[in-house]
């Protein structure tokens, strides 16, 4: 098999690929940074709750309209919003923490999604919803992640300062006059909406996976934001491009297989990072003074 | 200048903070003491908003700058020093504004005057607790506000830090601005605090320092945050 064979032909000569990894690109560009975000406020688990909590909204709209996007989408981002909405409530008027009350909500809102999806479509349908695919994407589907990454980085660049206020000290922000919440509430939106956008393309469990992995790869070998944001879009970039290659001449669910190279980036960064396992081991050697 | 005009803050129905009246004078470095629990940060958290009033009013002249006890700021955060003290011009430059030029030379000189001078790019997790805490100075610097709240600014940094904090202080004085700094050692309250409030929910005294801690004011302020009744009767007082 040529080069041209293995990485350019695949691309060139099917217009499904093509518009899979414009989807993939679009996807990593728009949830490398939202998972930063999210990895340095400590709410990992939160976006893996909300993309649990995506499945009985995206149910109910697969129950109505089939695969129709709009009705798989706004189900999404309806359920997803409101499992958002629930917890908040819950642990602002009651004892319980954020992500304790959000793990009570995640939890049946997926049972939901699952007997929903189990009594009134199929099997398959079910693992359509859940692993999703890549090379379904069509153009309606392309449009919208491509909207949602827009949005995600316009909002950012716009609340760029007082977003990384709010996660670094909430405390300083809210004396002076900064609206924290209103941080928190967009990242939390913009969460839903990407994890909708993933979605479409990898499945509600896999969606997470290009969120958080990118992010906590970059961890391992970043020491600035800047340095954060740009190495889990590149890492992102990677295990899109390389995960459908691979999903395509090996014949694997696209969602899953670039979900796995991207845990294979992170296996080998735990290894080889600066702030992973050899690095640790390296800076045992120190200067002089 | 701030002024409390018979303030009550409650936790579920029990005051932390209980009908306090009275006033920070602008220029005047008011030591507020008294011991744990007695309510001073509750009293901090009320002038500056974070905590509601239960009863009363609060009048502040001007911006209110407020440190928080250093638990607060996460510290693994990926932010370098100068970065962090930049972001004391979020009140004046808010999401937009550009920060070079103006901001970014009261930045720099913030860091000299609290003896940072060469740190300005390194990351804020590899700052000492007294670098850091020299580096939240810094920050109030560039905030530039008339009324200072500090919540205990000395616990836990070495002398010569307390030192370069403590003429800090001095200038804010000299400047007129309204300082008040909630304080656990009684030496540092004496030598370097015109006037002190000693609270213990209530105000046990408030005035120049030395009359203000005085044993027997010392010994009532203890009692009553010892004292602690579920069944007290309700306050009479509104």
């Amino acid at each position: 098999m040529t080069l041209n064979e293995l990485l350019i032909a695949p691309v060139t000569d099917f217009a499904f690929m093509r518009r899979a990894l414009a989807g993939c690109v679009a996807l990593a560009t728009g949830c490398a940074p939202m998972g930063v975000m999210l990895v340095l406020r400590r709410m990992s688990l939160m976006g893996d709750a909300l993309s649990h909590a995506v499945l009985p909204g995206a149910a109910v709209g697969f129950i109505f309209g089939g695969f129709a996007l709009p009705w798989l989408a706004g189900g999404g981002i309806a359920a997803g919003l409101l499992v958002a909405l629930l917890a908040g409530l819950a642990s602002r008027f009651t004892s319980l923490n954020e992500d304790a009350s959000f793990a009570g909500f995640y939890l049946v809102s997926l049972a939901v999604g699952v007997v929903l999806v189990s009594r009134w479509g199929s099997n398959v349908d079910l693992i359509h919803l859940l692993f999703g695919s890549v090379l379904a994407i069509d153009d309606p589907a392309l449009l919208l992640l491509a909207s949602i990454t827009t949005l995600t980085l316009l909002w950012l660049a716009l609340n760029y300062r007082g977003v990384i206020l709010e996660c670094v000290d909430p405390g300083y922000l809210a004396v002076n006059g900064g609206r924290g919440s209103r941080y928190h509430l967009g990242l939390m939106v913009l969460t839903v909406f990407n994890l909708v956008a993933g979605f479409q393309a990898m499945g509600t469990l896999m969606a997470v996976g290009m969120m958080m992995l990118p992010a906590t790869i970059a961890r391992l070998w970043a020491d600035t934001l800047a340095g954060l944001l740009l190495a889990a879009w590149l890492s992102g970039l990677a295990a899109s491009v390389v995960g459908l290659l691979l999903s395509y001449h090996l014949n694997l669910p696209s969602g899953p297989a670039i979900v796995l190279v991207a845990g294979v980036l992170y296996l080998l960064s735990l290894w080889l990072a600066p702030h992973g396992w050899l690095g640790r081991r390296a800076s045992k050697t120190h200067l002089q003074h | 200048m701030i002024r409390l005009d018979d303030i009550t803050v409650c936790y579920r129905k029990h005051p932390a903070v209980h009908h306090v009246s009275g006033t920070f004078t602008a220029g005047g470095l008011t030591a507020v003491v008294g011991p744990n629990g007695a309510g001073k940060t509750t009293l901090l958290k009320a002038i500056t908003g974070l905590q509601p009033l239960t009863t009363g009013k609060i009048v502040a002249d001007g911006a209110i700058a407020y440190l928080p006890q250093l638990a607060e700021l996460d510290r693994q955060f990926p932010l370098t020093v100068s970065e962090l003290v930049l972001s004391g011009a979020w009140q004046r430059k808010g999401g937009f504004a550009s920060l070079a030029g103006d901001e970014a030379t009261r930045t720099q000189s913030a860091l000299d005057r609290v003896g940072l001078s060469g740190f300005g790019e390194r990351p804020i997790s590899t700052l000492s607790g007294g670098q850091l805490q020299r580096a939240r100075f810094a920050r109030l610097l560039v905030q530039d506000t008339p009324i200072i709240l500090l919540d205990e600014p000395f616990n836990n940094i070495d002398t010569r830090t307390r030192d370069t904090l403590l003429h800090i202080l001095e200038h804010w004085r000299d400047e007129s601005r309204t300082v008040a700094v909630v304080v656990h050692d009684m030496g540092i309250a004496h030598s370097h605090f015109p006037e002190t409030l000693l609270l213990a929910h209530e105000v046990i005294a408030w005035g120049p320092t030395a009359a203000t801690l005085d044993p027997a004011n010392l010994d009532r302020a203890q009692q009553m945050t010892e004292y602690w009744q579920n069944d007290a009767p309700w306050c009479a007082r509104p």
